[in-house]
């Protein structure tokens, strides 16, 4: 099982989590072309090695926050919050 | 509103180390902490520090999240209670919700507690991780409890009600497990 270190709780097992997908996803503009809004909705990275990523305590605090994990090692690097970089 | 809803605590067996606590008032107070104490001061149980429960009195704020509360104390507490946390907060915007209907308690306490509680809850409920006076939401065998350790050996759990006849006969399961209850370790 992950150790997810929530930035709100502290260190938490994985059961109390969800996950939210990839972090820093700006939503653009309503001018912006429809590649555009298809690539807000359906393009991600398939990162190997340290990934952002959302999460959320949603059996604990019920925040969102985000996580930088390695996707080769499952180790994460840092938690930080919404807003935050 | 608790006096209304159907009472049928759960029964433990003799000896057990889990007993059903009488109901309690329970109000979800949503408030931004930092303009609550601004605000009210200690007019109000509000616990500040993250993860930590605060008791004033008979009444004791369980800190659920940065902006959440859960505040336990005797019933009736009625439409009394709610108007003079209203007026407390006044100017702050928050919320303050009658919830003692949706969940019932249960109490655990002995030298085997945390080995109990960890039976259904991931926890680290070591004394370093969770100190007396910690309280969380968190997971118990697949239902949401909210979980305060009252002491070092003493364990409340918030549990909804719809929950409390799994949880119930769950703890009564496991805890043949332990010394002295019979199991097989325990004769």
């Amino acid at each position: 099982m992950l150790l997810i270190p929530c930035p709100y709780c502290g260190v938490r097992p994985e059961l109390e989590f969800s996950y939210g997908g990839q972090a820093h996803i700006a939503r653009p503009q309503t001018s912006a072309s429809a590649e555009e809004w298809a690539a807000f909705q359906y393009e991600r990275v398939n990162t190997r090695g340290p990934h952002a990523e959302r999460w959320r305590h949603t059996h604990g605090c019920g925040r969102f926050f985000n996580v930088v994990r390695d996707t080769t090692t499952d180790q994460i690097l840092r938690s930080y919050r919404s807003g935050e970089r | 509103m608790a006096e209304i809803a159907l009472r049928r605590p759960p029964s433990p067996g003799a000896g057990s180390y889990w007993r059903p606590l009488p109901p309690c008032a329970r109000y979800a107070l949503r408030v931004n902490l930092v303009d609550a104490a601004a605000a009210a001061g200690s007019a109000l149980p509000v616990a500040t520090a993250a993860c930590r429960a605060s008791v004033q009195g008979d009444w004791a704020a369980l800190w659920l999240g940065p902006d959440e509360q859960l505040l336990i104390g005797p019933e009736p507490a009625g439409a009394a209670f709610a108007d003079a946390v209203a007026s407390a907060l006044q100017g702050v915007s928050h919320s303050v919700v009658d919830v003692s209907h949706r969940q019932g308690a249960i109490e655990i306490t002995g030298p085997h507690a945390a080995a109990l509680v960890n039976a259904g809850c991931p926890l680290d409920l070591d004394l370093a991780a969770t100190p007396a006076g910690f309280c969380s939401r968190t997971v118990f065998a697949k239902a949401e409890i909210v979980l305060w350790r009252r002491g070092n050996e003493h364990f409340h759990l918030e549990i909804w009600r719809s929950f409390m006849p799994y949880l119930a006969a769950f703890l009564s399961e496991v805890e043949r497990e332990l010394p002295g209850q019979g199991g097989s370790r325990g004769a």
